[in-house]
């Protein structure tokens, strides 16, 4: 089926086999970053935005993004880049099989709330699954870059 | 992962139904449950083209499409002052925001899923659904409904005057609730609703009438007590029957002291 939608701000028009999900879309279209952790939907590994929305990719069929937005990693590069030195600075990065899609989930809670606070970012990441930090690394980490949006330095 | 031979946008209820009357052919939700098998569907029929993901307020209720994801549930802020939190609390622990932003209303309820929180909470609202064929029935009945080729395309929630408390127990953050309980109390008196038992959820009406006017301690014990002998529980890899059965009774009670908590707060 031919569809036509927005792939980090570039028009696409394609041809999509009715079973593709939208991960193996995006794999097929060189947006390595997004990958398939868990095959039962739970790791967030695979999350992208859609219409500004993070999702999980590989439940998304790739034929309902005709008309929509897509965003991936490769399409936040300056703002990953940003958040990805806080990271780093808190030894968060780890082994970084996970951190493509905690960085795009990360990125959406940013625009969604406002100020949140230690509980509310627990919530919005819940679905993101980290072997390595038992995330007080990442909680340092998130909550640096917040602190330096709100002053300005970032 | 499931194959389709066959991806249709429907343009109308009625395409959509026709074509939802071969058994091969399938109506596609937010396919997160749908995705863990292995299906063979000949043409899957997707509604996200008919305006059905939308929450709308009307005077006496409020009308939420099938496909509107469960987020939009949860963030909902004139469902949330309805019912003082009880339908967030029901979504929020289910797996991740980018679940829930995926996962459709309509899947999940006419899905009738064992696991179900979302069914467990409607169920002691005043909560009806419309099917495209079979018109609007009410949720405790559709739950009890053989499974058919109807569409359902919306949800209806009453705004009525209901304290709706929900709880739920996993053993493991963001995992399937080993046992979930619904309680709500009207002027028609004590609703509770009983789900992942682990099979589809149940309703009772407190036709006992345990907690007729003022509820103590005892009746509140006595109440539990019926609930935990009137529902039937099953063993699975989340938790016995017997585990269950003693789950059912704390949370019964914890949920109708929170209701009457509450109730006096108002």
């Amino acid at each position: 089926m031919m569809i036509g939608f927005w792939l980090n701000g570039k028009k696409i028009t394609d041809e999509i086999a009715a079973d593709m999900s939208l991960l193996k879309y995006l794999r097929s279209k060189g947006c390595y970053s997004v990958k398939c952790g868990c095959e039962t939907t739970n790791c967030g590994l695979c999350t992208v935005w859609l219409d500004e929305k993070p999702v999980l990719s590989c439940a998304v069929p790739a034929l309902r993004i005709e008309g929509r937005k897509v965003v991936t990693l490769e399409g936040l590069q300056e703002e990953a880049k940003v958040f990805g030195r806080f990271m780093g600075e808190e030894g968060s990065d780890q082994c970084g099989f996970c951190n493509p899609g905690f960085v795009m989930n990360v990125l959406a809670m940013v625009r969604e709330l406002k100020n949140p606070t230690e509980a509310e970012i627990n919530a919005y990441l819940s679905g993101n699954l980290c072997r390595c930090t038992g995330y007080a690394s990442h909680m340092r980490a998130i909550q640096n870059f917040l602190a330096a949006k709100q002053r300005g330095a970032v | 992962m499931y194959t389709i031979n066959q991806y249709v946008k429907a343009v109308s209820l009625e395409e959509a139904y026709e074509l939802n009357q071969k058994k091969a052919n399938l109506i596609f939700g937010g396919t997160l449950w749908l995705r863990l098998g292995n299906r063979t569907i000949n043409t899957a029929i997707d509604l996200s083209a008919l305006g059905l993901d939308k929450i709308e307020e009307r005077e006496d209720a409020f009308v939420i499409g099938c496909m509107t994801s469960l987020r939009e549930l949860e963030l909902c802020q004139g469902l949330e002052a309805l019912t003082r939190g009880a339908i967030r609390e029901s979504l929020q622990h289910i797996v991740g925001t980018q679940f829930r932003n995926c996962a459709t209303v309509g899947g999940s309820i006419f899905g009738r899923f064992g696991f179900s929180d979302i069914l467990t909470c409607l169920l002691v609202l005043d909560t009806t659904v419309d099917l495209y064929k079979g018109g609007r029935v009410p949720l405790a009945e559709f739950v009890k409904m053989p499974r058919d080729n109807d569409i359902l395309t919306h949800i209806i929630i009453k705004k009525t005057k209901r304290q709706a408390v929900y709880q739920a127990f996993r053993t493991a953050a963001t995992d399937f609730p080993v046992l979930t309980c619904a309680v709500s109390r009207g002027e028609d008196g004590i609703r509770t609703a009983i789900g992942a038992r682990p099979n589809k959820a149940v309703l009772f009406c407190d036709e006992e009438n345990y907690l007729q006017g003022e509820i103590s301690p005892a009746k509140l014990e006595a109440y539990a007590a019926y609930i935990q002998e009137h529902t039937s529980f099953g063993t699975n890899m989340r938790g016995s029957a017997a585990y269950r059965k003693a789950l059912a009774g704390i949370l019964v009670k914890r949920a109708l002291q929170a209701a009457l908590r509450e109730e006096n707060d108002l």
